[in-house]
């Protein structure tokens, strides 16, 4: 049997703890989290065990990691 | 699955033994693996990759008709173990100078993995989908793909029961995600499936064992035998992070392509889920699984990166091969099935 919690916008968080890993040179992995907001405040359901979430400010598929990070010159 | 066409002695011995139609004669087989009279190498060597895929293919799904009790006959057990004993040596040589190369390398061991792409690379079939290649030239590529495809990350699955701590429990979080995190549509092997179907092709598993050549059978082999052999697991790991660090980006020229050329949305939907799942992927494998293997155990460093150094050498010599193929305006498969003018 699949329990499907409701969970009431705009508050959307998590019922668990969240846990936040920063990989260096990559993005934020993301565990536990119901949702993840853009830097407009969009909510993005996370669909997945645990999500990258972009640190580059780069990524085409914002707030999602791509990898785009990896074509980024360090030095900048 | 039926039991695929022979192509060569060993091949041969292997698939009519299965089939019943002949009885298994080691001694010959073993005599065969050592004292091939061709010159071609391991792995472009089609009766070679052949026989050995049929025999792993005994641990997964096996063949249809084929009694389930060979997978563990010590007979032909035998004959796989010579096969293994070439083409792990093969492999090794091959990747020897890159191996050495990254272990000297300065920087922690994750860094010097996501560095390994850069020094074993070649041209890119994902920026040709991407600019170039006609529907043909990707279908094509589509069936190279389905053999690993059609059971995503189940070579990986071997190790699980052979590590501990937090590398398994990452490689747990991995593959849950592969397997659909929960949802049978999502299962990566059902959506590359769906893609498959869409396109119009066959979605059936080892549909086109027989049109695949010696080099996509390698590619497979060798996780196979990675994932085998507890004594690999490092390379298997290793493997596993090279081919989810190098693919995010590939896939998004994927999906690029299949945009361009106007294919069913079903078939981007694969390749699209995993520029993000693979972003994902790539930190877990790469920090998670092989950094933690080699810190529970420093002396899993060399595998750790023969076996990433193996899946980024495959991976450019099946590129080179199906560039090379499509760019003199050959098919990439061994017989061109795919062009309904050459079967009518």
């Amino acid at each position: 049997m699949r329990i499907t919690r409701t969970v009431p916008e705009p508050f959307a968080v998590s019922s668990r703890d969240v846990e936040v890993t920063a990989c260096p040179n990559g993005p934020l992995l993301v565990r536990g989290a119901d949702l993840v907001r853009d830097s407009e405040g969009r909510a993005h359901p996370v669909t997945r065990p645990v999500v990258a979430v972009c640190a580059c400010d780069k990524s085409q598929r914002m707030p999602w990691c791509d990898g785009t990070h990896k074509v980024i010159p360090k030095n900048r | 699955m039926d039991l695929p066409a022979e192509r060569g002695p060993l091949s041969a011995g292997v698939v009519r033994a299965l089939g019943g139609e002949a009885a298994i004669d080691v001694d010959a087989l073993v005599d065969r693996v050592h004292g091939r009279s061709d010159v071609v190498e391991v792995v472009s060597n089609d009766d070679f990759q052949l026989a050995l895929w049929v025999m792993y293919e005994l641990h997964y799904l096996g063949f249809e008709g084929v009694d389930e009790g060979w997978e563990w006959d010590p007979r032909l057990l035998r004959v796989r173990r010579e096969l293994e004993g070439e083409f792990e040596a093969d492999l090794r040589r091959r990747t020897d100078a890159d191996v050495t190369a990254a272990l000297a390398a300065d920087g922690d061991l994750s860094a010097r993995l996501f560095d390994l792409p850069k020094a074993i690379d070649g041209p890119s079939v994902a920026r040709f989908v991407k600019r170039d290649a006609t529907r043909e030239q990707f279908e094509e590529f589509l069936v190279h793909r389905s053999v690993y495809h059609l059971k995503e990350s189940d070579p990986a699955s071997w190790v699980i029961p052979r590590i501990t701590g937090k590398p398994k429990a990452a490689l747990v979080e991995l593959q849950y995600d592969e397997y659909g995190a929960g949802r049978p549509d999502r299962l990566h092997a059902t959506m590359f499936a769906s893609g498959l179907e869409a396109c119009g092709l066959d979605s059936e598993y080892g549909a086109y064992i027989d049109m695949v050549p010696a080099y996509t059978l390698a590619v497979n082999n060798a996780m196979s035998l990675f994932g085998l052999h507890r004594r690999l697991r490092a390379a298997a790991m290793g493997h596993l992070g090279a081919f989810e660090a190098t693919s995010s980006l590939p896939c998004r020229r994927f999906v690029s392509g299949i945009r361009r050329l106007g294919l069913p949305e079903k078939v981007a939907e694969y390749f699209d889920e995993h520029i993000e799942a693979d972003a994902v992927h790539e930190q877990l494998a790469l920090r998670d699984i092989c950094a933690e293997l080699v810190r529970q155990d420093s002396t899993l460093e060399r595998d750790v990166f023969f076996g990433a150094a193996v899946c980024l050498h495959l991976d450019v010599v099946a590129g080179e091969r199906m560039l090379d193929a499509w760019q003199s305006g050959r098919t990439s498969l061994r017989v061109p099935a795919l062009d309904p003018e050459a079967v009518a």
